[in-house]
């Protein structure tokens, strides 16, 4: 690490954690419907949206909240599939792309609408600018404010003593759009086609190359998709290369905005969070957790990305890098994708040295709770927050309590069965691979790296996260309906359980504050929830990572 | 339940309409104001005709022009991608010897002498238009000579390496770069 990469790397953090109270605040504001700056221009287009769904505002329980909520992912992903499908009879499709096959309509669909944005296409020869605006940018908003709303309803839950009630989805779902998602998008998009970012409906340049050969160079609507893809931990890339591309991230300043992107509204929820419930320290608390957890992956990642990257004596540490952004920027970016459940990249991770790849598969193992999804990552975290406090409950013989309300066995059940959907989904469909020909056919590399592979894409896929060890060619039915119904379970196996759990625990009494209360915002607090969050993890995958990434790891220093 | 459908059914229609429709217009519609060029892709013409983008990497292999780095796909958009091989595949090491020996050759270097490892790996896009400029000022010799010039043209081509350089974004961002496409575009203006 040179003094470079830390400069920019303490910049980085020194700007996360000054706009997160600042957006926090914000975005507390906006869900309290108190007064803020958009709020006299936007209130217009809020009430006319709520007087088209004819939405009047009626409060819901769990059930009809998570009802509605399900009922309008169906309805995207129906939409999404069909408009795939239908690609090559309507406009915007300047290139006269066909349609994909099903399985690959089915696999992005399901993909685009869990937030998880994994793809097994690339978008350059794929799809039309149609699909990438009308289909694919849309899911974008809408699986981020389904993310926020769940978390919102949870909140709610927490919050509101012996109520039946966790809010109205539509209510959640149109605010966090307006006032958060779509304004900073727009703010971004701008500033990113400055940098270079395309934005156009003009089909493809040809070019005559200086060699005198030609050259295909491909353009559309980039900027909008690309700004909302960071900023909601969606990570869908508009071309192949994601990030890389330079029409997606032409400098190291559009670099800095998008990584940028990718952490500001889940770290900027912490404080919401805090807000929420009345307590600025929780939220911190929470803060704190997720930034040394984010602290310790990079430090491993640096480490073994400038130690580890020689092969017969040459230094190769820039393969599937790009020359504009460097090793440091490489870095910092895996670290903070896979974190978050964004999942875009600026660097190829198939190519990084075995434990900076471990790294990036490790954060996505731990259940998207270092700062995470958009929502999801808070609300993950809650689901570890009912465990430890129940684990410190049995510890010390009282019973366990979490903002006074009493922690009991239905709670416990749903974050068990929470944080364990992905958990199953990353070993089996694993195993299913590996002992599969149709499995280990789409291997790019040999050895243990090749099961670095198979691991890390079912990773992804439970995970929401999206990125990939790319050199897996997922773009077969049997990965496109794996990892299909991997990307569900991983989204819906755990919105349910946690909207089941606050619609329960919004109807319990609230304990007051007393001096025998576990305190839940306090230092030994956070070291014991990290102590879960690592031990769940590590448990459960120790022993596929160590025939992973850590075996090749051993055998590169061998 | 019913009416759940029905709303649901309304409010995408609506976010369609807003986040999928408006938004992308006005975006480019604002952006087509202040930033014309890029929004189009940066594109250069020369006499009327298109001959690249400033920010997409073109594949150079003859002695006359400065070399880009590797890659996956020879500089072909139709798609963008890496190699995706692992630091222990065999295949890797083979490629990245033979890029060594092919570089030190064609530029008359030492055996003994660091090449910058962006010359030897693929890049993560395959249209990496930057090299550092350590690579650029390595070539300049064999350029030189391959276009006949003399030592004044020599010290020509090392200045255009040098003005073209372009440093960290606000001295700060990123790492010190060279366009290798615009490099070469001035590099054939110079006589």
């Amino acid at each position: 690490m040179n003094v470079y990469d830390f400069v920019q790397l303490t910049l980085f953090l020194l700007v996360l954690i000054i706009l997160t109270p600042l957006l926090g605040r914000y975005m507390a504001r906006v869900f309290l419907d108190e007064n803020h700056v958009l709020k006299s221009v936007v209130n217009p287009v809020e009430k006319a949206i709520y007087r088209l769904i004819s939405c009047k505002g009626e409060e819901m329980d769990w059930k009809k909240y998570t009802y509605s909520l399900l009922v309008f992912n169906f309805m995207g992903f129906l939409f999404l599939f069909f408009l795939q499908l239908c690609q090559s009879y309507l406009p915007l499709n300047p290139q006269k792309l066909p349609a994909p096959s099903w399985s690959l309509a089915f696999n992005t669909s399901i993909s685009f609408v869990t937030n998880t944005n994994w793809q097994s296409y690339s978008g350059e020869t794929t799809l039309s600018y149609l699909v990438q605006m009308a289909g694919l940018t849309v899911q974008n908003f809408l699986s981020a404010a389904t993310g926020i709303s769940v978390l919102l309803a949870v909140i709610r839950g927490l919050v509101r003593k012996t109520a039946n009630n966790i809010g109205n989805f539509w209510i959640d779902a149109t605010r966090s759009i307006l006032y958060v998602l779509l304004p900073l998008s727009m703010l971004l998009a701008i500033i990113l086609t400055g940098q270079g970012v395309v934005q156009t409906f003009h089909p493809f340049a040809k070019a005559t190359t200086l060699m005198g050969s030609g050259q295909v160079i491909p353009l559309g609507p980039v900027s909008s998709q690309i700004a909302i893809k960071q900023l909601g931990t969606n990570g869908g890339g508009f071309f192949n290369a994601n990030s890389a591309h330079p029409f997606e991230n032409p400098t190291p300043f559009s670099n800095f905005l998008e990584m940028l992107a990718i952490l500001l509204i889940p770290s900027a929820l912490t404080f919401t969070y805090g807000r929420l419930i009345g307590s600025n320290r929780q939220g911190w608390t929470i803060f704190l957790v997720m930034f040394t957890l984010l602290i310790i992956g990079l430090a491993v990642s640096y480490y073994s990305e400038y130690k580890f990257s020689t092969i017969a004596g040459i230094n190769i540490n820039m393969e599937g890098k790009e020359t504009r952004f460097g090793l440091g920027n490489s870095v910092l970016w895996s670290v903070a994708t896979t974190s978050a459940s964004n999942g875009s990249v600026n660097a190829m991770m198939d190519s990084l040295t075995p434990l900076a790849g471990m790294v990036a598969m490790f954060n996505i193992m731990l259940g998207e709770v270092i700062f995470g999804g958009v929502g999801s990552g808070i609300y993950g975290m809650i689901m570890f927050i009912i465990l430890t406090v129940f684990i410190a409950g049995l510890m010390v013989g009282r019973s366990p309590e979490f903002l006074g309300k009493k922690i009991e066995a239905f709670e416990v059940k749903m974050a068990i069965l929470a944080i364990l959907a992905p958990n199953l989904v990353i070993l089996i469909f694993s195993a299913v691979s590996c002992l599969t020909t149709p499995g280990l056919s789409g291997l790019n590399n040999p050895g243990p790296h090749g099961l670095s592979e198979i691991i890390y894409c079912f990773s992804s896929a439970a995970g929401n996260n999206g990125s990939a060890f790319a050199g897996l060619n997922s773009n077969a039915p049997f990965y496109n309906i794996l990892t299909g119904f991997g990307m569900l379970i991983g989204r819906f196996g755990v919105i349910i359980p946690v909207l089941a759990m606050a619609g329960n625990m919004a109807g319990k009494k609230i304990t007051p504050f007393s001096g025998g209360t576990f305190r839940t915002d306090t230092w030994l607090f956070g070291l014991l929830l990290m102590a879960v969050i690592i031990i769940v993890g590590g448990l459960t995958f120790f022993p596929a990572l160590s025939l992973g990434p850590v075996m090749e790891h051993l055998l590169l220093i061998k | 339940m019913r009416r759940q459908i029905i709303t649901g059914l309304r409010f995408l229609v609506l976010m369609i309409i807003l986040t999928g429709v408006l938004y992308p217009g006005l975006i480019t519609v604002i952006t087509s104001i202040f930033f014309p060029s890029e929004a189009q892709g940066s594109l250069v013409e020369r006499n009327g005709v298109i001959i690249g983008s400033k920010l997409i990497g073109q594949n150079f292999d003859s002695q006359k022009y400065f070399w880009s780095r590797p890659s996956f796909n020879n500089y072909n958009p139709l798609p963008s991608g890496a190699s995706n091989l692992g630091i222990l595949n065999p295949l890797l090491t083979k490629k990245v010897i033979q890029r060594e020996k092919d570089f030190l050759q064609a530029n008359k270097m030492k055996e003994d002498l660091n090449i910058p490892p962006e010359m030897v790996t693929a890049s993560a896009s395959g249209l990496d238009p930057h090299i550092s400029p350590t690579a650029a000022l390595l070539q300049v010799s064999r350029v030189a000579q391959a276009r006949g010039m003399d030592k004044a043209g020599q010290d020509k081509l090392i200045n255009l390496v040098n003005d073209l350089t372009e440093k960290r974004q606000f001295s700060l961002l990123g790492e010190p770069r060279i366009n290798v496409f615009l490099l070469n575009l001035k590099t054939d203006s110079l006589k």
